[in-house]
């Protein structure tokens, strides 16, 4: 299946400062990413996923090479134009959840909107709509730390898709989920995914991801070992 | 608008720390307040005491006159014209006659500046009606003689004088006392005289009293030989704002220079005290901003990863350290302005004697709006100031390494 790409990676190689020398986290890695993708870095600790991740974000740029993300040159792009990149376009989702803890759900969602111009009403319909996307519009008013992991990171997912971004990127985001509350968070993503055409990108060594994505990018020492598209049996429900 | 509901939220969301912070700050808040607030009750208080004792709407000086260079005093006087007597009898202004004397309380020696002053006079608050005397002697041959000019020096045996509590107190004198005053005239003629204190007064201006005799007017003339001469005059209006003839004239803002100084020196003085505690306030939201900023990198990253720039988490951190100075005014004025109110209404009274400087027993401390807004202004900006100079730390920090918490 051919698709328009979104991402497009050309020799990209990133090196970490380490002692003296450096550390080469990703080597010449050459990948595309088509609108609608759901698709999986795979790979052991310590491979270059969360490296080649926060790059495909704006939030690290490239030694060498390229990475043009909705047509925008990450290594070219000032402070403000990579903010501004992702406020609009792009979505996080973090192993950690890293919600703002005084903040309430409805308001977590709602933050990076606020970034953006937009009025009070356009904003409630926008949060409202995605915590109903993730089934938590009763829990609207509760604080972080009155929710369940798993609940968490679908108010996580919520604040990911307010904004309704083109590029959603996932840092292992069922690694502090048990697997009843994985399988919930990936059907959402899935049913997203296919339902909004957001390009969904992990980075993940659990089988359970596994299952849903329909491709899988292999890492290993900061290189790309394989690259499979995959039709998995597992759907949105 | 984020920033500061976000740092609101932050701030409360701390806790005991926080409040720790917001209570040292409040406290410094509260002294800067109550003590600049003093100092301006006493200078308010002060001018209005001076005004009221010493210069009157200002002073108009012979020319030769310096009143710190005794010295000057022996050729500092002359004669009022038409016009300054005219003012005189309209009460605008009053005459006072300066010289030296030598006094003898109980036989002690004992130096004295004479001061003549007009029994009549309503300009000054020294109680210089008491002074008044009429001839007891009023049969004396030598007053009724049909002289345009009743010699009082011999008219009357004992003069009354008055003197200021301090220096009753360095004559070691009391009311009814009685004691000779020695004195060279115009022409350098020892002269002397017998005069009984009718009155101390008090007053909270030391500068006339310490060393200080007041005789009436007339007395101290004959007894110089200088009749119709004064050494300063004082004005009771606003009217007067200029040399009259010969007289210098000088103003309230001259007049006041000495306790302009004092309060200057004390408010020089308060100001470590001031200081110290707002560094010390400071210090602690310094402290805090460090800490919170270490241990919130993951937050840190996270908004930068949600779309704010650095510059704007640089913002919300400086914002959150600024706001304890609000919530600090918000404590501050809880116990403050009930404290304040009293303290403006009961006054505050020194136990200790004067040191030689105007100030009220009892001091009314004045709080004016412009002291408390600019207080408060002034600790915004400060507390604003040393919680965006850690927060500026973040603008360097990888929004990666921040979302990791590698941070150092
Ligand atoms: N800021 C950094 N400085 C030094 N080394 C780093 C830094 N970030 C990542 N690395 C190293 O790069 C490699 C890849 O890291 P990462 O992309 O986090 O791997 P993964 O997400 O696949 O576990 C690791 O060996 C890691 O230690
Ligand atoms: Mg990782």
């Amino acid at each position: 299946m051919e698709q328009k790409s979104i991402i497009s990676i050309t020799n990209l190689t990133k090196e970490f400062p380490v002692g003296k020398g450096h550390f080469t986290a990703l080597d010449k890695v050459n990948i595309e990413f088509g609108v609608g993708e759901f698709a999986g870095l795979v790979g052991p600790s310590g491979s270059g996923k969360t490296t080649l991740l926060n790059i495909i974000g704006s939030l690290d740029t490239p030694t060498t090479g390229d990475a043009i993300v909705m047509g925008q040159s990450i290594s070219k792009l000032s402070h403000k134009q990579s903010a501004l990149l992702r406020n609009h376009h792009i979505g996080f989702i973090f192993q950690t959840f890293n919600l703002l803890p005084v903040y309430t759900v409805y308001e977590n969602v709602e933050f990076a909107l606020l970034l953006q111009n937009m009025s009070s009403g356009e904003r409630h319909k926008a949060v409202m709509e995605a915590l109903e996307w993730v089934g938590l519009t009763d829990k609207e008013k509760s604080k972080p730390s009155m929710l369940s992991g798993g609940e968490s990171q679908r108010v996580a997912i919520a604040r990911a898709m307010v904004k309704k971004p083109q590029i959603v990127l996932a840092d292992e985001p069922t690694a502090n989920l048990d697997s009843k509350n994985s399988h919930h968070i990936l059907q959402t993503m899935k049913k997203l995914n296919e339902e909004l055409k957001v390009t969904f990108i992990f980075a993940t060594h659990d089988e359970k991801v596994m299952m849903y994505l329909n491709r899988v990018v292999n890492l290993a020492d900061g290189r790309i070992v394989s690259d499979e598209r995959v039709m998995n049996h597992v759907k949105a429900q | 608008m984020i920033a500061l509901k976000l740092a609101f939220r932050n701030l409360l969301g701390a806790g005991l720390r926080t409040w720790l912070n917001v209570t040292v700050l409040s406290f410094a808040f509260v002294v800067i307040i109550f003590y600049n607030g003093m100092l301006n009750g006493w200078d308010r208080q002060g001018k209005r005491d001076t005004q009221a004792w010493e210069v009157g709407q200002g002073q108009l000086w012979h020319p030769t006159y310096d009143k710190y260079d005794v010295f000057s005093i022996q050729d500092a006087h002359g004669l009022m014209e038409t016009r300054e007597k005219q003012l005189a009898v309209e009460g605008k202004l009053t005459p006072i006659l300066i010289a030296q004397g030598t006094a003898y309380p109980e036989g002690r020696m004992q130096g004295v500046l004479l001061k003549g002053i007009d029994p009549e006079q309503k300009i000054l608050k020294i109680p210089s009606h008491l002074l008044k005397q009429t001839a007891t002697a009023a049969d004396d041959a030598t007053a009724t003689d049909g002289a345009t000019e009743v010699d009082v020096h011999y008219a009357i045996d004992v003069h009354h004088a008055i003197i200021g509590k301090r220096m009753a107190k360095s004559l070691k004198v009391g009311e009814g006392d009685q004691m000779l005053i020695r004195w060279r005239d115009k022409n350098g003629t020892f002269d002397a005289l017998e005069v009984k204190i009718v009155a101390v007064f008090k007053s909270d201006v030391p500068s006339i009293d310490n060393g200080q005799m007041y005789l009436s007017l007339q007395t101290l003339q004959q007894m110089m030989d200088m009749p119709g001469e004064a050494t300063i005059l004082v004005s009771g209006t606003e009217e007067i704002n200029g040399n009259l003839g010969n007289w210098v004239f000088k103003d309230l803002d001259f007049l006041f220079t000495e306790l302009d100084e004092i309060i200057l020196s004390k408010r020089a003085g308060s100001m470590i005290m001031q200081s110290t505690l707002l560094l010390i306030a400071l210090l602690a939201i310094f402290d805090t901003q460090i800490l919170s900023i270490f241990r919130r990198q993951k937050e840190i990253g996270t908004y930068i990863a949600l779309g704010m720039t650095r510059a704007q988490v640089v913002g919300i951190f400086t914002v959150e350290g600024g706001a304890h100075s609000i919530l600090a005014a918000l404590v501050g004025a809880v116990y403050g302005i009930p404290l304040f109110m009293w303290l403006a209404a009961k006054g505050i009274t020194f136990g200790v004697d004067d040191m030689g400087i105007t100030m009220a027993e009892t001091i009314f401390p004045y709080y004016s709006l412009g002291l408390i807004a600019f207080t408060t202004l002034f600790v915004i900006a400060a507390a604003t100031i040393v919680s965006y100079i850690p927060a500026r730390r973040i603008s360097k920090m990888n929004p990666t390494d921040a979302l990791r918490g590698k941070v150092n």
